[in-house]
């Protein structure tokens, strides 16, 4: 994962060993308060206390530093690609990530799928009253280290406190700026009847990782979340095929199905998927089975969905294998100019199947 | 045993479906029981499998879909209540009553919570002993056990805050009512597996002698259900009417003795409202004088209910198999997953859902359209 850095952004800081939140000490000024209070966020002394002990230094870079009301940046010449997410995640620490790096790697991975090279990101924080501070900053050390990954700056951010029971611990939200890749005009409309649709590996991971420790549901298990900035794998794939790849997108909530549907919709065509060709980890479909759950429906934070000309299928699939984050890459189905704004599935069985859009969370069944 | 492969093979699926085609000369029509069966027949396409004659007519076997809609609209009446902690599994909670889901009352202020066993729930009382703790306890005699096992578990911890609103069903008597009404076309059953894990088959020898009927125990996987076709299909043709065991790596004849004892200690048999079908007498089973005092519909006095079913709903007719989803005037018009007007709509397990999920809203031309030229089929 860290040769991501090098990639993207040399002058990335290191960050080889990841946060280190066992040994993280709160500094001095802050100590007084051991727990958010509404201060944190009204404007005076404590909410300085935060940006300068806690803020600055987790995420330090010139154009922060100024502490003014906006982040001047010089990004050059070209088209600026912008994007906004926000993070509620429960629990904030799971299996494999929190989300501090969910709330870096979403906002970058939007931008990524959609053609630019993520710059520059905003941080705001929604903190519940009484919320420990160790916790926030093992969550600002996360996104810190998420930030250098990805090589992003984080150049602006905000807090506010809202009183005890109107929140829940810690809510971000991100937005992000990038400069959009000459050349390179995907988007969700422009899949075409012939494309290989491509997916860069495991799915269902990050919804089932969360799920394994929700409350009342905690199970043992080996599965962890995918959270991961695809920036960099997704620079070498457009270095490789450029305007070949016609769509991205990152398969987030919903999971694969709903993105799919998406751009069957999007693009008005059909999507046809092999079943027995989607790659799924074998903890993950048990769990899946166990819970009545469909891994196409299950969220992933580090996957992307590629549809590219059909002659450039097998060099995305190669360039997506030889990364880190892509080793289980899988041609996974084509698009068709029947059955348009449809996602339709080769069963194991050999039939077939429509896969619809999910009206909301999947209900785990009761028997 | 790879139980996610193994029952899964698409080549050996193929080989059984091309036997069931051999063996029948005549047309036959035979009911899955349980919801679970419906929804992997329809999600791995084993009705489009079978030879054109074999009919599945899908049963009444969703709980979900059965629990009557005057006991939804009593979960939202006790749900509402201010120092109710309302649980759930996760089914129930779009389950339209007359007015709104269990969704909308969490919306509005409601404690509810989806929990994934009833002794969650009997914890839940312990940790909040200032609030009245209510499990919704729906299902056939396969979660029974776990719902018995909650009030058990809650007297002997001598929790006064814990209590069930139950509506227990069974399979048997509605085997029997089905074979009885006017009109059926049903010719054999492929019996609901998980319920036989529990029940064991000894109930259903006499209903296979007294109605001539062939009765299959089987399982959820591709290759469980082209089995206990093929054996259902087989006995017809010959002119049987046995009990079969097409399940055996999981049910026994006795089935589970110490579930079953704990059954007898906890429920006793009643009367039963089936959504969508009526009445069917001694269908169904509530807490025994012993453990009444657990009963949510005793313990909070619900009155004043307007229970009132859709006018444009055939869930019945669809329940009882006298119509497949798709000839219901309101299927994926006025009712669809997003709107139910009935709860075959809701749940997974629910006949419509499934129809409507799996994409029997397409014609079969275009269904076989679909697919066409698909290449991949290595793992990645």
């Amino acid at each position: 994962m860290i040769s991501q850095v090098s990639e993207t952004r040399p002058g990335a800081p290191s960050h080889a060993t990841g946060p280190d939140f066992a040994n993280w000490s709160c500094p001095l000024p802050l100590a007084d308060y051991p727990e958010i209070v509404m201060g944190h966020g009204g404007g005076g002394k404590l909410g300085n206390e935060l940006v300068e002990h806690l803020f600055l230094p987790a995420f330090r870079n010139a154009a922060l530093e100024n502490l003014g009301d906006a982040a001047v940046l010089d990004i050059g010449a070209g088209k600026l690609a912008m994007s906004t997410d926000s993070f509620v995640v429960q629990p904030l620490f799971f299996p494999g990530g929190s989300i501090g790096e969910l709330a870096v790697n979403g906002t970058v991975n939007d931008l990524a799928v959609s053609g630019a090279v993520p710059k520059f990101l905003s941080a705001s924080f929604i903190l519940e009253e009484g919320f420990p501070l160790a916790q926030l900053a093992a969550i600002v050390e996360s996104m810190a280290a998420a930030a250098a990954m990805a090589g992003v700056q984080i150049v602006t951010g905000d807090t506010k406190v809202v009183e005890r029971g109107h929140g829940d611990g810690c809510y971000i939200n991100t937005a992000g700026v990038g400069l959009q890749r000459e050349g390179i005009a995907v988007g969700p409309h422009r899949a075409e009847p012939g494309d290989a649709v491509l997916v860069s590996g495991t799915i269902g991971d990050h919804g089932m990782a969360i799920m394994s420790v929700r409350e009342g549901l905690e199970f043992e298990s080996q599965i962890r979340s995918d959270c991961a900035a695809l920036n960099g794998m997704i620079f070498l794939v457009l270095d490789a095929a450029g305007d070949a790849v016609h769509a991205m997108r990152d398969p987030t909530r919903g999971g694969l199905a709903s993105t799919l549907n998406e751009i069957a919709t999007a693009s008005n065509v059909g999507i046809d998927i092999d079943e027995v060709a989607l790659p799924v980890r074998l903890e993950v479909q048990s769990a899946c089975e166990l819970l009545g759950l469909d891994p196409v429906y299950v969220a992933n934070e580090g996957k992307a969905v590629f549809f590219v000309a059909p002659e450039f299928a097998d060099v995305v699939l190669s360039v997506l294998r030889a990364h880190p984050l892509g080793r289980d890459a899988a041609r996974i189905g084509q698009v068709t100019s029947e059955h348009k704004r449809m996602l339709v599935a080769r069963t194991a069985m050999g039939s077939n199947r429509v896969i619809p859009t999910q009206i909301g969370e999947q209900l785990p069944r009761i028997c | 045993m790879k139980y996610l492969t193994e029952f899964r093979n698409g080549e050996i699926a193929q080989r059984m479906a091309r036997e069931i085609a051999q063996i029948a000369t005549r047309p036959w029509k035979i009911m899955e029981v349980c919801g679970g069966q419906t929804h992997s027949i329809i999600k791995n396409g084993i009705d489009q499998m079978l030879p054109p004659g074999i009919e599945m007519i899908h049963g009444p076997g969703c709980p979900v879909c059965v629990t009557p809609l005057e006991l939804i609209d009593k979960a939202l009446a006790i749900a509402a209540q201010p120092g109710v902690i309302f649980c759930s599994f996760g089914d129930m909670l779009r389950v339209p009553g007359t007015e709104g889901d269990l969704f909308q009352v969490k919306g509005k202020g409601g404690d509810v919570r989806v929990v994934y066993s009833p002794l969650d729930a009997v914890d839940l009382a312990q940790k909040n002993p200032d609030k009245q703790v209510v499990f919704f306890g729906v299902g056939f005699e396969t979660t029974a056990p776990a719902n018995a096992m909650s009030v058990r578990a809650a007297k002997m911890r001598g929790l006064k805050n814990f209590s069930l609103l139950v509506s227990h069903v069974l399979v048997p008597p509605a085997i029997e009512a089905i074979l009885q009404s006017p009109g059926n076309q049903v010719q054999g059953f492929l019996l609901a597996g998980h319920v036989c894990t529990v029940m064991g088959y000894w109930e259903y020898p006499p209903i296979a002698e007294q109605y001539h009927v062939p009765l299959v125990v089987t399982g959820f996987e591709p290759l469980d259900l082209l089995d206990g076709i093929r054996r259902a299909v087989i006995q017809l043709e010959r002119g049987e009417a046995r009990v079969e065991n097409a399940y055996e790596r999981i049910v026994y004849y006795a089935g589970n003795l110490e579930a079953q004892q704990l059954l007898a200690r906890v429920f006793e048999v009643t009367d039963r409202a089936w959504r969508g079908i009526g009445v069917i007498p001694n269908s169904g089973w509530r807490l025994n004088a012993e453990y009444r005092e657990f009963d949510a519909e005793q313990r909070f006095q619900i009155s004043g209910i307007h229970t009132e079913e859709s006018a444009l709903c055939h869930a019945g007719d669809v329940l009882r198999g006298v119509i497949k989803p798709a000839q219901c005037p309101a299927f994926g018009k006025e009712c669809t997953p997003r709107h139910p007007l009935g709860a075959t709509m809701v749940s997974s397990e629910g006949a419509c859902a499934a129809y409507f999920n799996y994409g029997r809203f397409m014609s079969a031309e275009e269904l076989a359209g679909a697919g066409k030229g698909l290449a991949v089929t290595s793992h990645g």
